[in-house]
């Protein structure tokens, strides 16, 4: 077997034959304004350390102090997750040696998280509610950035320096941990996806995280083990470190299932590792092997005291809670109108968010329907996508079904209007000036066409002149034609009946 | 000859400085004086700032010329342990890793000294990362002590308590990991206070271990101790384990004590904290001291501490430990020495292996190998875990005795000054130096040393009083009745019994 290839087994047949078995560790980046541990302000995108203070620097003799918004964020997240809230917790100091470290310790909850022993029910695409067990949600922070300059791809290897960006280190980060899932059989993937979709719209709904996926505010590590049956203990498992986007996850998830069962066909053992996600391949590798060797050497950071939110605390964040993602979907389906079986092509497709802000720029929520769920989504699904990473706005959206609405452009004709606004050429209404893509509605030239098809299809003519109104389609198609399609349709037959009456 | 305005306590200063006989820029010069005279022997200072700390005299001398509403000890010059960083002003922490590095900020304590308008004189010499007990340990030479130059001033403190019983400043700042500012001042006749933890924030103290580190006053007389110590303390909110409340009235505690009424005081005596190991000398003055704080009208009681006997090992697990991990941010990847390796590749880990192993010394890398061990999986529960117990039956030794006494006292060092390189080959007889300083690191409570004589060898030696948390007031009471009683016998301060230093020109 040459090395550069990896047997796979067919998905369908690999989870015929073994139970796979979920674990999923999602971190968040919080959306607070300053650090966890210090006073230096976030903002995405500075200038490489520009967002640093000799605490985030790992500066010798600087001290963390707790960042309180954090912890509220924290406890948030727990209270929507269905966790108890620990009436005191600590920070543990995890070692390890890395230039993306400042101080060579990430400062880390380990044996005492803010959040423990919780529960997400999550909704499949065919409405179907899985729930999935949480083991703990903890605090964190992030590490810095390196950037490696000279090697190929970006790759430390055969790079002739690195550089360390220390503006994304201590930021808060949450880290939700699940515990195994069992039960999901086939729906593996579409399970992983859909968990990790749902924490998503729980942290926006929360409001403690912008959660975008593409700027790595989320970040999914997939653990994935199989095993014969699901009466048998639990199989080796890899963790795929690093998945970003929901389409990853579930992939990944399919992924490790055929290479997993592939190699537990050829009779040898799972290695128990991390394993690096490749996107545009979209295939796991082999990273470092997980062992004894690799010992953290945790112990209760000293220089913080324990976390003790008051119960008070805690229960007024309870009662606090915004409206969550169930919830807000049923409200919004009621408020929309869409049958149950739209509602849940608009879950699935990730359009609810972009639909409510269509619907809040001026849109019908038919109409925004019509075009996330229409052309929207065959674009991106052609294109690879996400919806939301289509280059066309939710106002876009509303703008151009507000031209629909006023008549100034048919649907086909906005269809060529959204083609433009995807091109980059603009709001649909510079596309629709700039294409000449408006609809004919000075009775001038129409009057002009349908004087020239009543002539060219005399026998038509008489036919409508009598009475029967049955052939003025052909007439409308023909002035339709002649202006290109232009023509208010309406306005054609109105004045087709005047003409002739 | 002029009078030696050097040879003045900072309270005295202070107080001429208010009453305009003397000038900050005097002073100053004065202390940068007998820096340059006595300090090629003494080798207290890594670092001298004269520029700045004139800068800092001349604007007090302006400000209060004008009239200005200023600290009481505005003008008055201090000296800074090293381990303290100082925004403009080189930090080595006593160590090569840390050679030329200049802080971009100050330490809160650093910022209230600052703010106060004291002229930094500079930073003193210290144990490498404060780790030991005799100063022997810095990458930049030993110090050496004022009463004996071939004899060690204690550590890690040695620099600042060198330099105030030099007369090179009459402040120092110190910090105190298991007895760093207490067992240099005994051995050096000079007082040293460990706040309770928590009392002197430790922002910009570069970490040994961070549950046991306090930095503290280091002064010849205990009513500067007190009036440091309230310029210094108080809560900081960039530490979080800085106490969220006022200090006690320092300064008044030392000033009621030198009243010399001890009436209704109730002291203990550790039991286990005398007998074998502590020097002939070091016991008789000791007794002495308790006959003459009887005669004060205190209540001298013993008071058996059990778990102290298991302090010192607790210690040495917590100790490296913490450093192991305080000390990982020395790598050579964003401040300080950056080492290559001589051979191979040019790798992140390689250099900063390489950094690591060129830029830290022996002592360090030992405590740093018995931290990194006693964390790792699977010793954790026996060493550091254990540790961890007894520093918690050490609390309630403490709980318990302040149940019963109002102060514990003992010898602050078991020993007078040891000769230069006597324990350098043995790591366990130089620990032994802080058998009676460390319960209090372990529990977090105050601790001050008082000279209280010479022993038969010629050589100061210290005594000790312990308090409850955030009780340091009663430090300074019975610190301030003993040193006025101990002087009124004496005749004067005991560092008018000390060997006058070579003046060199």
């Amino acid at each position: 077997m040459s090395t550069s290839t990896v047997d796979l087994v067919d998905y369908d047949d690999a989870v015929r034959r073994y139970d796979p078995v979920l674990g999923l560790e999602v971190h968040v980046e919080l959306g607070t304004r300053t650090k966890m541990f210090c006073g230096a302000e976030v903002e995405f995108g500075g200038d490489p350390n520009s967002q640093v203070t000799p605490v985030s620097l790992g500066l010798p003799g600087a001290l963390p102090v707790v960042n309180r918004t954090a912890v509220e964020y924290a406890i948030k997240i727990g209270l929507a997750l269905n966790c108890s809230i620990a009436e005191s917790c600590r920070f543990a100091r995890k070692n390890y040696f890395y230039p993306d470290n400042p101080k060579n310790f990430q400062t880390s909850q380990y044996d005492e998280p803010i959040a423990y022993d919780g529960y997400l029910d999550v909704e499949l695409e065919d409405g179907t509610v899985f729930r999935v067990e949480i083991e703990r949600a903890h605090m964190e922070e992030d590490a810095g950035k390196n950037t490696h300059v000279g090697g190929a791809d970006g790759r430390i290897s055969g790079a002739e320096y690195s550089l360390v960006d220390y503006n994304r280190a201590g930021i808060p980060l949450v880290e939700i941990v699940t515990r195994p899932i069992t039960g999901v059989g086939e729906r593996a993937p579409e399970i992983a996806r859909a968990y990790v979709r749902t924490l998503r719209d729980i942290f926006r709904a929360l409001g403690v995280s912008e959660a975008r996926m593409e700027r790595g505010n989320v970040r999914a590590d997939v653990n994935l083990s199989l095993r014969p049956t699901p009466e048998s203990p639990l199989g080796t498992r890899t963790e795929t470190k690093n998945v970003n986007s929901f389409r990853s996850v579930e992939r990944a998830v399919r992924y490790e299932v055929s290479r997993q069962a592939a190699v537990l066909d050829a009779g040898a053992t799972v290695i128990q590792e991390t394993r690096h996600w490749h996107e545009l391949s979209g295939i796991t590798s082999s990273g470092r092997v997980k062992s004894d060797a690799e010992d953290y050497r945790y112990f209760p950071e000293p220089d913080l005291v324990p976390v003790a939110p008051s119960r008070d605390w805690v229960e007024r964040l309870r009662a606090e809670q915004p409206e969550l993602p169930v919830e807000r979907r049923r409200r919004l389906q009621g408020e929309w109108g869409y049958a149950d079986a739209e509602m849940r092509d608009v879950v699935n497709a990730d359009a609810v968010d972009l639909i409510e802000a269509t619907v809040a720029a001026g849109s019908s929520p038919a109409g925004a329907r019509k075009w996330w769920m229409g052309e929207l989504a065959r674009r991106a699904k052609s294109d690879d996508v996400e919806l939301a990473a289509l280059p066309v706005s939710p106002a876009q959206v509303a703008q151009l079904q507000g031209l629909v609405d006023s008549g100034r452009i048919n649907d086909k004709l906005a269809r060529q209007a959204l083609e433009g606004v995807l091109a980059g050429e603009g709001d649909p209404e510079d596309v629709v000036v700039a294409r000449g893509l408006e609809v004919v509605s000075d009775d001038g030239p129409l009057l002009e066409a349908i004087d020239a098809a009543l002539a060219a299809q005399p026998d038509i003519a008489e036919k409508i002149r009598g009475g029967n109104l049955g052939p003025v389609g052909a007439i409308i198609g023909a002035v339709m034609k002649a202006t290109r399609g232009q023509a208010d349709a309406g306005r054609v037959r109105e004045l087709v009946v005047e003409r002739v009456g | 000859m002029s009078e030696d305005l050097t040879r003045l306590t900072a309270a005295d200063m202070a107080a001429r400085l208010v009453a305009g006989t003397v000038t900050s820029v005097e002073l100053t010069q004065a202390h940068l004086d007998r820096i340059a005279a006595v300090d090629g022997d003494v080798h207290a200072f890594l670092h001298v700032s004269a520029d700045d700390a004139l800068a800092t005299a001349r604007d007090i001398d302006a400000r209060r010329v004008a009239g200005e509403d200023l600290h009481p000890l505005a003008g008055v010059p201090i000296a800074i342990k090293d381990v303290v960083v100082t925004r403009g002003m080189p930090t080595t922490a006593g160590s090569k890793i840390l050679e030329g590095w200049v802080p971009p900020y100050d330490a809160t304590l650093v910022e209230r000294v600052r703010a106060a308008g004291l002229p930094i004189l500079g930073k003193t010499n210290m144990d490498e990362f404060a780790m030991g007990s005799s100063t022997e340990h810095s990458a930049y030479g030993p110090t050496r002590n004022p009463w004996d130059l071939d004899r060690i001033p204690g550590g890690s403190g040695g620099g600042s308590a060198a330099a105030v019983a030099a007369f090179e400043a009459p402040l120092a700042v110190g910090t105190d990991t298991g007895g760093s500012i207490r067992q240099p001042g005994a051995v050096t006749g000079t007082v040293g206070v460990k706040p309770t933890y928590g009392g002197v924030s430790r922002y910009g103290l570069i970490a040994l271990a961070s549950s046991l580190d306090q930095a503290g006053p280091v002064t010849r007389t205990v009513l500067d101790s007190a009036l440091l110590h309230e310029l210094i303390g108080g809560h900081d909110p960039r530490d979080s384990t800085s106490i969220a409340e006022d200090l006690p009235p320092l300064v008044d505690a030392a000033r009621r004590g030198a009243s010399g009424d001890l009436r209704g005081m109730r002291i203990g005596v550790v039991t286990e904290l005398d007998g074998d190991g502590y020097q002939e000398g070091v016991r008789a003055r000791f007794a002495e001291s308790l006959d003459l704080l009887r005669g004060l009208g205190a209540e001298v009681v013993e008071v058996s501490c059990p778990h102290f006997e298991y302090a010192l090992g607790a210690y040495y697990l917590i100790l490296p430990s913490e450093a192991s991990s305080n000390l990982a941010k020395f790598d050579g990847m964003r401040f300080g020495l950056r080492a290559e390796p001589a051979e191979g590749p040019v790798t992140a880990e390689r250099v900063m292996a390489a950094t690591r192993g060129q830029g830290f010394g022996d002592e360090v890398k030992r405590r740093i190998i018995l931290g990194t061990y006693a964390l790792s999986a699977g010793y954790y529960d026996a060493y550091y875990g254990s540790a961890q117990k007894v520093r918690t039956l050490v609390q309630r030794d403490f709980d318990a005795a302040f149940e019963q006494v109002d102060v514990l006292v003992s010898p602050t060092a078991p020993t007078t000054a040891f000769e230069l390189g006597a324990k350098l080959d043995d790591p366990l007889a130089m620990y032994l130096n802080d058998v009676a300083t460390i319960p209090a690191n372990l529990a977090g409570v105050p601790g001050l040393s008082v000279p209280n004589g010479v022993s038969d060898d010629g050589l100061p030696v210290g005594f000790q009083v312990l308090a409850p948390a955030k009780a340091d007031d009663r430090l300074y009471r019975v610190g301030a009745a003993l040193e006025r009683a101990l002087e009124t016998s004496w005749g004067g301060p005991i560092l008018a019994q000390a060997p006058e230093l070579e003046v060199k020109p």
